[in-house]
């Protein structure tokens, strides 16, 4: 038993079965962003004026993976085009170059993802707050240091983008005048909640895709020699979903990053 | 039948000369031709027998409740002794139900009912058994998604009834599980059920993506758009609700677990109590989100349970009145309509939120918008009865119940619709009364039909009629015992969701105080309960009669027992793999039954045409 239109296109609908498989996912994946997106909306217009973070993030790490996702957008069209064409070599070094920039793109958001959880809200008794990369925090030792600044108010941290030159320094402080203390992960408030679901969902993507690329890049060449056509349908289908997740990040970067 | 014959050749003799060869790889083992199989047929059945399972437990969670209810804080009568053995005395203190434990089982009960019974029983088992037969297809479009999607759905059935078992017990916040409240529940059984419903979506997910790839690209040649059957229009709108109306639910269950695992705050707002104390969050979340992402599926959730079930009921309609169904165009744009406008109407649940009433104004617009096509499909059944010679067979009695059941049930609905009726009316009985009128006698009574009527496609025998009679009229009468005295109740003012049924606020208990409920309308919560257990009592000739049927049913002796014209019946009975031993042509449309001048009064979609008859045929859609 054959299924039709696995490979060539049906001729009424000008597709084949994957197309169009992958089209409908792409759809549900729109809704599944768009209700994440939505969320943002109505999170940030019913937050207080002036308390939403701005400058929170590394910009020039920010904008090295939407050039990298950008560059992985092109290397996954030529891969297509050279399997169009039938150069497998071609096809195996744009394919590599794909999963290579896939995989810098999660390098980098690890980074990303370290700085946050690294950085330090620190309440201390005095009504002070300090707030830093944490160099020690040893559980031994009865201090932890910092580096970063005093801020007397909470909403002295908001906004970033007007304190340019922050001076930042080495601040040790003790244990005892510590009231309370939050690293910058997504439980410290609906700013970082959504940053970390957002990209975290987005990166999984990244993730899938690049086993799905890496798949096609390695054991499922094999492909190739049998069935070149359907090999092709494959790389297209794999880079319309790589595209997707490209377009996701286009409107993930000016979200969380530039506004 | 010999036309049929000649159309396709015996397939079990090609077989047959297969098997000679030496090279006919056509009989998989059991596990590859039982569990995980890739053919849509038994993908279908297991399907089916998962998700009747699920509606038999979710059942007796409901029998439990209605024991609770009637004699609250009473050891359960058999089951309470296995209960505390199984859950331990803090849930089930002496057998009895307790609050906590009350409150899973309402939660569990829409949960398990919902999305592990009767969607994988009308969308996945129906449409996977059924559509690709009816379209002409030899199997679905991406077989392998579709055994993930089976196993998916496993997967989430598992975790959904392990959560029952662990400390605290299973999720307590209803089936809506509304934030805060579903956060702040001392219980990981909101972590379960996010974690079961992520699956359980991932599984209609792929459905949705098979089906409908299957229905625009594997459509046989001549099946255009308007030769679909209807069952196959309904399964696709169907499709396109589970695929777009599903992602915002696993949205919002993924910022849930987000709030449960690390604490985020998207559904907390500021100044959140729980217990007592200010919850240790950071706040700014909205609860109202949730409920708009909860609803976006919520609502159109609602046609997914119905939409099948209108497929199935027209296509036995048809089948047993012998005559064209009136309107197909009709009940087809009726379809399109309503699959559009459900994805606009869900924030009709929300009127006591507090949303504005501005916004309140437009869902109530849209709602009464909605009622429009659905009375359009419902009314075009009932005028395909007119003049019909009807053949009363156990399926046709199922689909003849659904129509005035259905009635109710969308009628009732049309106060909760608007907002001043049903800020009087939300969350009480009422409110139960109208959907399960929709879902157990409408859509159930349906997916009872379809099993009575399909079962000889897949077994080549039929069910019996008589203890399907004994069937159809014990559920007709002791459905309606459960339900109709709810709207009584509900608009007595009593609310859902109370683990005493409401005693606290019974006359009895509180005397002399105004507005407190009298004790006939407490005492109708007996009633119900003989009612259930009744119902209960009414299903055991239709198990005993399905599995009896499987080896001793009467044989059918034709791939067509019925008589029908859709491609479902043209295949060989049971059908092998692949179904049509060559691709049929279509030349026609789904329901040419008692064509004038011709010999037999149904002539089959893939029957060629022979001479031009002499008298003008019946309208048929065109294409």
């Amino acid at each position: 038993m054959d299924i039709p239109y696995t490979v060539e296109a049906r001729p009424d609908t000008g597709v084949y079965n994957a197309k169009v498989g992958i089209w409908l996912f792409l759809s549900s994946e729109v809704m599944l962003f768009g209700a994440l997106f939505s969320a943002y909306v109505l999170i940030r217009v019913g937050t207080p004026a002036g308390e939403w973070p701005h400058g929170w993030q590394n910009l020039t790490l920010g904008t090295l993976n939407t050039v990298v996702l950008a560059l992985s957008a092109i290397t996954t069209l030529m891969a297509w085009v050279a399997c169009k064409i039938r150069q497998f070599g071609k096809f195996q070094f744009f394919h590599g170059c794909t999963l290579l920039l896939g995989l810098t793109f999660l390098c980098i958001k690890m980074v990303e993802y370290h700085q946050h959880l690294n950085h330090y809200e620190i309440h201390l008794t005095d009504g002070r707050i300090a707030d830093g990369d944490m160099l020690q925090n040893n559980p031994k030792q009865d201090y932890v240091v910092i580096k970063g600044r005093y801020a007397a108010y909470e909403e002295d941290l908001y906004d970033l983008r007007a304190q340019k030159n922050l001076k930042e320094t080495e601040i040790k402080i003790p244990r005892s005048q510590i009231k309370d203390m939050q690293s910058y992960g997504p439980w410290h408030n609906d700013y970082l909640a959504l940053y970390f679901t957002l990209t975290g969902l987005h990166a999984l993507h990244i993730l899938g895709g690049s086993i799905v690329i890496g798949y096609l890049w390695g054991p499922g060449r094999r492909l190739w020699k049998t069935d070149p056509e359907r090999f092709t349908n494959r790389v297209e289908v794999s880079g319309l979903f790589w595209h997707f997740v490209d377009l996701v990040w286009i409107f993930l970067f000016p979200v969380l990053y530039l506004t | 039948m010999d036309a049929i014959v000649e159309q396709f050749p015996p397939y079990r003799e090609r077989e047959a000369h297969a098997a000679h060869d030496g090279h006919a790889h056509h009989e998989p083992g059991f596990w590859r031709g039982c569990v995980f199989s890739t053919d849509h047929k038994v993908i279908g059945i297991q399907y089916g027998f998962t998700a009747l399972c699920f509606l038999l437990f979710g059942f007796f969670l409901m029998l439990m409740m209605r024991w609770q209810i009637a004699h609250p804080g009473q050891p359960v009568p058999v089951l309470g002794p296995l209960l505390e053995k199984m859950l331990g005395p803090t849930q089930a203190p002496k057998g009895a139900i307790s609050a906590e434990l009350y409150n899973s089982f309402g939660a569990m009960h829409g949960t398990i009912m919902i999305f592990l019974g009767v969607v994988p029983l009308a969308f996945a088992a129906f449409g996977n058994y059924v559509v690709p037969l009816m379209i002409g297809a030899p199997d679905m479009a991406f077989p392998r998604v579709n055994m993930a999607s089976y196993q998916a759905y496993v997967l989430g059935g598992i975790v959904m009834l392990v959560s029952f078992f662990i400390p605290g017990g299973a999720a307590q916040a209803g089936w809506t599980s509304y934030s805060p409240l579903a956060t702040s529940i001392p219980t990981d059984g909101q972590v379960f059920w996010l974690i079961g419903m992520i699956l359980l979506i991932t599984s209609s997910l792929l459905g949705a993506v098979n089906f409908i790839a299957t229905i625009i690209q594997l459509r046989a040649p001549g099946m255009t758009w308007l030769r679909l059957p209807f069952f196959v229009w309904a399964q696709f709108v169907t499709a396109f609700l589970l695929l777009l109306a599903f992602p915002p639910l696993e949205a919002a269950g993924i910022m849930q677990l987000m709030d449960r695992v690390a604490h985020t705050s998207f559904f907390l707002p500021t100044g959140l109590a729980a217990g007592g104390q200010l919850a240790h969050v950071s706040g700014g979340g909205s609860p109202l989100l949730w409920q708009h992402l909860f609803w976006f599926l919520g609502h159109p959730e609602v046609y997914v349970l119905i939409l099948p079930a209108m497929g199935i009921v027209c296509e036995i309609i048809a089948n047993n009145t012998r005559k064209p169904i009136w309107g197909y165009k009709s009940l087809v744009y009726s379809t399109l309509s309503i699959g559009f406008l459900s994805f606009i109407v869900w924030a009709h649940h929300m009127y006591l939120t507090g949303m504005g009433t501005k916004i309140a104004t437009f869902f109530q617009a849209t709602t009464l918008a909605i009622s429009i096509p659905s009375v359009i499909i419902l009314t075009c059944l009932l005028i395909s009865l007119w003049g019909g010679s009807i053949r009363f067979n156990t399926p046709m009695l199922f689909c003849l119940a659904f129509l005035p059941m259905f009635g109710i049930g969308g009628l009732t609905g049309l106060p909760l619709g608007l907002a001043p009726a049903d800020i009087y009316l939300h969350d009480t009985y009422y409110v139960i009364a109208h959907f399960h009128y929709v879902v157990a006698p409408g859509t159930i009574f349906a997916l009872f039909a379809g099993i009575y009527y399909w079962l000889p496609k897949m077994t080549g025998r039929r069910m019996n009629e008589f203890w399907g009679r004994v069937h159809f009229w014990g559920s007709f009468i002791f459905m309606n015992v459960v339900f109709m005295p709810m709207f009584a109740q509900g608009m007595e003012g009593m609310l859902r969701r109370m683990a005493d049924g409401g005693a606290n606020y019974s006359a009895a208990r509180v005397p002399g105080v105004p507005d407190t409920l009298p004790n006939d309308i407490m005492a109708l919560h007996t009633w119900i309960l003989w009612g259930a257990m009744c119902l209960g009592l009414a299903q055991i000739p239709f198990i005993i009669n399905l599995f009896w049927s499987l080896k001793h049913g009467e044989e059918t002796h034709s791939d067509n027992p019925w008589q029908a014209t859709t491609l479902d019946w043209q295949t060989p009975t049971p059908p092998p793999h692949g179904n049509f031993a060559q691709v049929p042509r279509v030349y026609r449309g789904p329901y040419e039954y008692s064509v004038p001048g011709h010999d037999t009064d149904f002539t089959p979609q893939n029957e060629p045409e022979i001479a031009k008859p002499a008298a003008p045929r019946i309208s048929t859609p065109a294409h």
